[in-house]
């Protein structure tokens, strides 16, 4: 009989919480709009790979050879190359960021090639400004350079130096388009969000307004009032899941090698901890601004820096390296990344699961023991 | 002179509303400092502290020689010997290395013969922009052996290439991160002050009190904004003096010319913070607009990557987009010493977003009042 009740109460609840969600119109904009917005963000606006990278050319000496090794910047897939009159004009366009490097062939270019015993000087200037950049122009104007060496030692009949090449192969991602690994693990962003941020607010409204003071003073037992919480947020993020997904992969061109079982489960787990959280901060503020603040940099800027979505987390310090073993979206950007490029790797995705669920469970029991804490 | 007085009264009133007590003086301040300590470590492209794994199937001398720099290079700190296919595919999947070399049989045979040798490396698609990288680190190391090893034999190369990073000689991301950061952090407290103060207001119904005051709309309208001005300039003002005393970037450029481009963001922004908080009838609203607008804002400032690597017709979109002008110009003044004439280009974005986005949140104002 009790166990029924429970159940009555239970529906009701979330029938009152799911009805709430659905007549706000901001959290509606939040949960179904948002997504589909940010993907679109993180489908075009980011990405990591400069193809037709700006850079000058300064020909001081404008001999053949000089020439020829120009043919071979123009040739670069990569590059789009601009001429300047000097290496000033080319300094101010590089201040100004309309190019992000340049090239200088020196006046005695040709000269010292030609000479025995000398090497011919090429000068290569980047923005430091933007290093990631930096590093590819310097990359790509270094093959176009390398290209030229040996095409010219075989036009001069030259007998081939050793020659090494190195034949890359990016497993998963054959064309290492950023965007297929940006946006498995944007969509981390956008379940903190609706996890995180979106549960923070809404029940430290209740607390702020007095109606948790009402519900508490009713039969209403704990498990109840939390599982009410968190059942109708739950079904929200979910949907706003697998709405992701979808965008990722019939609008964007994402590739999913994973199965739906796995996703499920990957994003439950997630969801359950960021919920958590949330409840969690609300909990634990009792205000909506405060709470709002709390989340945003307690789950949201974790999840955008500490997440090794876009920062390789191996890069960084170790005592920061050591923070991001206790950021769940660390584990769920991993999870992602691979069910989303190489499928259901279990050995891979076992260890964040395990660490998803236990990092739900804690931050749960933590509202709870909060939550009663209240009461006396 | 009552009016200014009566508005100074205003912003006095905001300043102690923001500064009151210990909680709020503390969401003020914390958050930054927070961003101060973990954003420049943890926000980098860079690629240090990676795992190289090597497949050798070679016995000879040369692919030893080469493993050998590769281990004394910067950018691996640990090396991996793979000795099977599976083995390499697992050490992929599992993402234990970021970058596999495999050397094939009779690779130091085909080198010492003069004949071309190819090395495959398998790199991990789920981090290409690492392995991009780290494969050009490869390749110089590479070049570097083979240039040795020419030299030795009396064939060194005729032509050399000389590298120079200008702004920032080791490319340095702290160069990078910082001055951005302070773009970032001006935004989020220019918009969560000004979209907040009136929504709060009203919330509480204190909003209509100040309705009734000598006060007029434009007067309230002011008074909203300066608090926000003053919060954000010193806050900016914080990572500007972290990043020249504690992370020594060197400030290249006119204070005077920052804080005067620094007054015309803020403006900008406190335009559209104030837009959105005349619309909305909640905290909750104002709190989710301004977030759905800084999100955006950042993603798309060029802070994470460059305006330059999006579509074109995004870039125009981006236009609109204040901060990513802002950022073009504290990196410019901070790290480049970019004068007036150049910044101009990135300075009039601003004033007319400054005066879109102010006109239509007065006449909003004005009209939700009335």
């Amino acid at each position: 009989m009790k166990l029924r009740a429970s159940f009555r109460r239970l529906r009701a609840l979330s029938r009152k919480e799911t009805l709430q969600i659905l007549r706000d119109p901001s959290s509606n904009i939040i949960a179904f709009l948002l997504p589909v917005i940010m993907l679109f963000i993180f489908g075009y606006g980011i990405s990591l790979d400069s193809t037709g990278l700006r850079v000058g050319l300064v020909l001081e000496d404008s001999g053949p050879e000089a020439r020829h090794f120009a043919d071979s910047l123009y040739g670069s897939p990569y590059l789009r190359v601009s001429t300047g009159r000097n290496r000033q004009e080319m300094g101010q366009a590089m201040t100004a960021g309309r190019v992000r490097g340049f090239v200088v062939v020196p006046e005695d270019f040709a000269e010292k090639l030609n000479r025995p015993g000398t090497t011919a000087p090429l000068l290569v200037i980047t923005d430091g400004g933007e290093p990631n950049t930096a590093n590819f122009v310097e990359n790509y104007v270094r093959s176009a350079f390398e290209l030229w060496l040996s095409q010219r030692a075989l036009e001069r009949g030259e007998a081939p130096a050793a020659s090494v090449s190195i034949e890359p192969r990016f497993w998963f991602n054959p064309t290492a388009e950023s965007r297929n690994y940006l946006i498995p693990g944007s969509i981390t962003i956008i379940m903190t969000v609706i996890g995180a941020l979106l549960t923070s607010l809404v029940v430290a409204r209740e607390w702020e307004r007095g109606t948790m003071e009402a519900l508490l003073a009713s039969p209403v037992t704990r498990a109840e009032l939390l599982l009410s919480k968190l059942l109708p947020y739950y079904a929200l993020g979910i949907i706003s899941l697998f709405i992701c997904v979808a965008v990722a992969v019939w609008l964007l061109g994402v590739p999913f090698r994973g199965s739906l079982l796995a996703l499920w489960l990957t994003g439950s787990l997630f969801l359950g901890s960021a919920l958590g959280l949330g409840l969690l901060l609300s909990t634990a503020t009792r205000n909506q601004f405060n709470a709002a603040q709390a989340a945003l940099n307690a789950a949201f800027l974790p999840a955008v820096i500490l997440s090794g979505f876009i920062y390789e987390i191996r890069s960084m310090p170790p005592i920061i390296q050591a923070v991001t073993y206790l950021v769940p979206a660390r584990y769920f950007v991993s999870a992602m990344q691979t069910l989303f490029q190489a499928g259901d790797v279990w050995p891979a995705l076992w260890p964040s699961l395990v660490f998803l669920a236990v990092a739900g469970l804690f931050f749960i029991a933590l509202t709870a023991l909060k939550t009663r804490r209240r009461l006396d | 002179m009552p009016h200014l007085y009566r508005i100074l009264t205003l912003i006095r009133k905001e300043l102690q509303g923001l500064l009151q007590d210990r909680q709020s003086r503390m969401l003020l301040i914390m958050p930054v400092l927070l961003q101060l300590a973990v954003f420049p470590f943890a926000s980098t492209l860079e690629v240090k502290n990676n795992t190289l794994a090597v497949f050798n199937e070679d016995a000879g001398a040369e692919s030893i020689e080469l493993i050998q720099r590769l281990s004394r290079a910067g950018a691996f700190t640990r090396m991996l010997v793979v000795r099977d296919e599976p083995a390499l595919a697992r050490t992929i999947d599992t993402q234990r290395a970021l970058l596999v070399l495999r050397f094939p049989p009779g690779f130091s045979r085909d080198v010492a013969a003069g004949r071309p040798a190819v090395i495959q490396a398998m790199l991990d698609g789920r981090r290409s922009n690492s392995g991009q990288i780290a494969l050009g680190y490869v390749r110089q190391i590479l070049q570097g052996y083979l240039n040795d090893r020419n030299a030795a034999q009396g064939r060194a190369s005729p032509a050399q290439i000389t590298v120079r990073h200008w702004f920032n000689p080791n490319l340095d991301y702290v160069r990078h991160i910082v001055p951005s950061l302070v773009a970032i952090i001006t935004t989020i407290s220019t918009l969560t002050v000004t979209s907040l103060s009136v929504a709060r207001e009203r919330e509480h119904g204190t909003f209509d009190q100040l309705l009734v005051s000598p006060l007029t709309p434009g007067m309230i309208m002011v008074g909203k904004t300066v608090p926000a001005v003053i919060v954000a300039m010193a806050q900016g003002s914080v990572i500007l003096a972290a990043g020249v005393f504690i992370y020594h970037i060197p400030f290249q450029g006119s204070l005077a010319l920052l804080y005067g481009s620094m007054l015309c963001y803020i403006l900008a922004l406190a335009g559209f913070g104030l837009l959105n908080s005349s619309i909305c009838a909640t905290q909750q609203q104002a709190f989710l607009g301004a977030f759905s607008f800084i999100m955006p804002a950042v993603l798309l400032s060029g802070f994470p990557s460059p305006v330059e690597n999006m579509p074109l017709w995004l870039q125009w979109l981006d236009w609109f987009n204040p901060l990513r002008h802002f950022i073009v110009i504290v990196k410019g003044v901070f790290v480049k010493d970019m004068g007036f004439a150049v910044l101009w280009h990135s300075l009039w974005p601003l004033l007319v977003i400054a005066a879109v986005t102010l006109a239509l949140a007065d006449w909003m104002f004005r009209r939700r009042i009335a």
